[in-house]
């Protein structure tokens, strides 16, 4: 049993550094191509913090749709925009450092927050994973089969608006 | 198991780095893209409290925030078209037009 909390521990401090790397990493790159590419890392580490957490569909569906359809369509769009090299100007650069210091603080106190109020939360026994595929589809169609409805006109809405958007004008 | 805080604990830190970037970053492409980061810490934290409490609501959630981010990467994206094709700059200082 120690063991295997030990393991546990060592892939989640391995996928949440591989996690925080590529965020900042997404900040430092100076081109648009590579910072997508920093966050399909992030992508990927979540997906394997969503397996460690037995939630195998999410973990699926996030790589799948994140990290195939949302991540090649921001890729497709960086290329198709031929997008430089980031410039800043002088006051953005004068930004940095006070908003480092507000950004730190906002997730300290995000922290500290849920810290204190789910201090009596502690990992459930994981009743094996719940059968969490079949579960989550019979809570998806049953429970929640209005909104599931409603996503689908979100989504009709959607390309619709984004056909309207791209398309070019008429003379 | 690993506890379900140092989920939370990564989960604001993945935020704090998205929010930073959405301020500190003037490429209209990566300030999208920084949205997406806040997006997956916000998933994570769904996660981690659907394994807490032992219930699958939270995963449900994860799925209609997946959803919401597709639908709002293509109208996103389309509207970023629009104003490089309009402005020929994707800077979001030179996107000035309703500044007096």
């Amino acid at each position: 049993m120690g063991w295997e909390m030990t393991a546990s521990l060592v892939v989640f401090f391995a996928l949440a550094g591989l996690a925080v790397i590529g965020a900042v990493s997404l900040i430092l790159q100076k081109h648009p191509i590579h910072s997508a590419l920093s966050l399909i890392v992030v992508m990927v580490a979540l997906a394997g913090l969503y397996l460690l957490l037995g939630a195998e569909f999410v973990a699926a569906v996030q790589i799948i749709v994140y990290g195939g359809a949302i991540m090649v369509l921001f890729v497709f769009v960086i290329m198709l925009l031929n997008a430089g090299v980031e410039e800043q100007t002088s006051i953005s650069k004068l930004a940095g450092p006070p908003g480092l210091l507000l950004v730190v603080a906002l997730a300290g106190f995000v922290t500290a927050t849920i810290v204190r109020t789910t201090a009596g939360v502690q990992g459930s026994s994981q009743t094996g994973a719940m059968a969490s595929t079949s579960g989550i589809s019979n809570m998806l169609f049953r429970d929640f089969v209005y909104p599931f409805e409603l996503t689908s006109f979100l989504i009709l809405v959607a390309v619709m608006g984004a056909t309207v958007l791209a398309q070019r004008e008429k003379p | 198991m690993v506890p379900t805080n140092y989920y939370i604990i990564l989960s604001a830190i993945l935020f704090g780095i998205g929010v930073f970037a959405f301020v500190f970053k003037r490429n209209i492409i990566t300030i999208f893209m920084s949205i997406e980061l806040m997006l997956n810490a916000v998933n994570l934290a769904f996660v981690a409290f659907s394994q807490a409490w032992g219930k699958l609501d939270g995963q449900v959630f994860v799925l209609f925030v997946i959803v919401v981010a597709a639908a709002e990467a293509a109208v996103g994206l389309g509207i970023i078209i629009l104003i490089a094709r309009n402005r020929q700059t994707l800077n979001v200082e030179r996107v000035d037009l309703m500044k007096l």
